[in-house]
């Protein structure tokens, strides 16, 4: 018997979903966000997607294309640009089916889907318009003490999708920025986690000195492993590349024009992903985009 | 004659909001929220605990903007999951800038708009400040205090709980609140009129009572002694020209 390969292309990972699915994208804002795969769902007739996400451009994008029927958020914004523009458009419009939560509250669900149990207890959401806009969220009574606690129910995905620095092709993940997110708990809740990644190495380099340690959830729960250099570009993927200022204020602008969006996926979507990497000024520019100073 | 600005002198008004905590996690988002924690920090409460604003807990607070070689004095890891691990454990001091606010110091950072399906303006989301509000104490910074931010009735879509008796659960009451203090570019309220009723406690020089009710669309509560917010000393001008060496709060009033 020889150990699973899990490499595969982004298109065979947008191959396996189906219109409906809940998907969980990892990263945060506009930072190591799997930018390459959802530019593949975009290029999909995937519809109607439920998408879980601490939300930056892939909730743009996904919006402005039509695919999300509902989405479960905290925020949406590319930090430095606070108002995720398409996002936008599509809340205002009234098109979106939304579950709006506490940061913490989505973490929390995750990690209730990846424990699997049906919710955790919190104080999270009690006193505030969390509770009235999703009267689904229940309060319940304790075992142990007077009070009503909200129940915050279990984030179950359908699908994770990760970016990762490298990985190996049994589906060793790891990621060496200063912050893992939740991508951890993505990967324990989805029923399928896939992981685009910048290199794949062989399964030795784990091996040598600390680089085991960068490394945040076992191989079971990796499902396939995607070799896309540069993939969460325009997001950032510390420390390999910071995040492309003008790449999002070009996708800003373009949400001003009515034309703006097919443009951009005209230009930027509608390519594979060694014609992206071109597009935006090759790898080498990618990987001397600077790390943001906050 | 001390050169100072308005936004110096909210900055150190600010920076007292800190100054009993102990041993807490000071922050403070924005510009100014930032400064006034880093300069309480530097000051009035050297326990604070404070973040570079990414992912680690420094043991001094880092001068925004560029850096040139400064290289941030690390003293632990603080990931987002590790965030909340502090804000759940109640030892934080948040200071944000909502934008609505109302009588009974519920926030709003997400939505405006009276039709929660179709927003007016879609803003952020909710973020972290529900967590916030039920975990930890919170203070207010508001650069442009008038009654479009100090809503009349409630905020559009309540992100952070207040001292609203209506809105809690059983067995919760307004001793689970703890929102401190409200710092504008016109005065200092806080939250120690009758039920938590919204006070003013000190003006900016050249600012009036009536100016500040007129721009606040619920009654204020008018303390019996209302102060003159002080004046920055040279001390707290020499740490803020340490802390923010490229004078970026120069705009943060607009």
């Amino acid at each position: 018997m020889t150990a699973s390969n899990k490499l595969m292309q982004a298109r065979d990972v947008v191959a396996t979903l189906r219109d409906g699915m809940t998907i969980g994208i990892g990263g945060w804002g506009p930072r190591r966000k799997p930018m390459a795969l959802v530019r593949e769902i975009l290029r999909s007739n995937l519809r109607e997607l439920t998408i879980v996400s601490y939300g930056g451009a892939d909730v743009g994008m996904l919006c402005a294309a039509g695919k999300v029927k509902k989405l479960v958020f905290a925020f949406v914004s590319l930090d430095f640009i606070p108002l995720e523009p398409y996002f936008r458009i599509a809340r205002q419009s009234g098109a979106l089916d939304v579950m709006e939560i506490d940061e913490g509250m989505l973490m929390l669900g995750l990690q209730a889907a990846g424990m699997r149990i049906p919710f955790i207890p919190t104080r999270i959401g009690l006193g505030t318009d969390v509770l009235q806009r999703n009267p689904a969220i229940a309060l319940v009574d304790s075992p142990y003490d007077a009070r009503q606690w909200v129940a915050m129910p279990a984030l179950a995905l359908d699908v994770a999708l990760l970016h990762a620095d490298r990985a190996d092709a049994r589906g060793v993940c790891q990621i060496k920025g200063p912050d893992l997110y939740m991508d951890a708990l993505y990967a324990r809740a989805a029923a399928q986690t896939y992981v685009s990644c910048d290199e794949v190495v062989d399964s030795s380099y784990f091996a040598q000195g600390e680089e085991a340690r960068y490394v945040f959830w076992e191989r079971a729960q990796t499902t396939g492993v995607v070799h896309i250099p540069g993939g969460a570009h325009p997001s950032s993927c510390a420390p390999l590349y910071g995040f492309d200022g003008a790449h999002f204020k070009e996708y800003a602008a373009s949400a001003k024009d009515p034309e703006g969006w097919t443009n951009y996926m005209q230009r930027y979507v509608h390519c594979d992903a060694d014609e992206y990497l071109q597009r935006v000024g090759g790898l080498q520019a990618v990987h001397q985009l600077p790390l943001p100073v906050f | 004659m001390q050169e100072f600005t308005l936004v110096d002198r909210v900055i150190c008004a600010a920076a007292r909001a800190w100054a009993h905590d102990g041993e807490v996690l000071a922050t403070g988002i924005g510009l100014v929220p930032r400064l006034a924690a880093s300069l309480c920090m530097r000051s009035f409460n050297p326990d604070l605990m404070m973040t570079d604003s990414e992912a680690w807990l420094v043991s001094t607070p880092v001068p925004v903007g560029p850096r040139g070689s400064y290289v941030p004095q690390r003293e632990t890891w603080m990931g987002f999951t590790r965030i909340f691990d502090n804000v759940w454990s109640g030892k934080r001091h948040a200071m944000v800038g909502p934008t609505q606010i109302d009588r009974f110091g519920q926030s709003n950072i997400s939505m405006i708009g009276s039709d929660y399906a179709k927003p007016t303006s879609m803003m952020l989301g909710v973020r972290g400040f529900p967590g916030n509000s039920i975990n930890h104490a919170n203070s207010f910074f508001v650069p442009k205090h008038s009654s479009k931010v100090f809503v009349a009735g409630e905020v559009d879509m309540v992100a952070s709980a207040g001292y609203n008796p209506a809105r809690m659960a059983r067995g919760w009451s307004a001793a689970d609140i703890d929102i401190r203090f409200i710092f504008s570019n016109l005065a200092v309220l806080d939250f120690s009129g009758p039920d938590h009723q919204i006070a003013l406690r000190a003006l900016h020089p050249g600012v009036n009572v009536a100016q500040v009710q007129e721009a606040t669309g619920f009654a204020l509560h008018l303390s019996a002694q209302i102060d003159t917010t002080p004046d920055p000393t040279p001390a707290q001008m020499e740490l803020l020209q340490q802390l923010d060496p490229h004078n970026l709060r120069a705009s943060a009033l607009g």
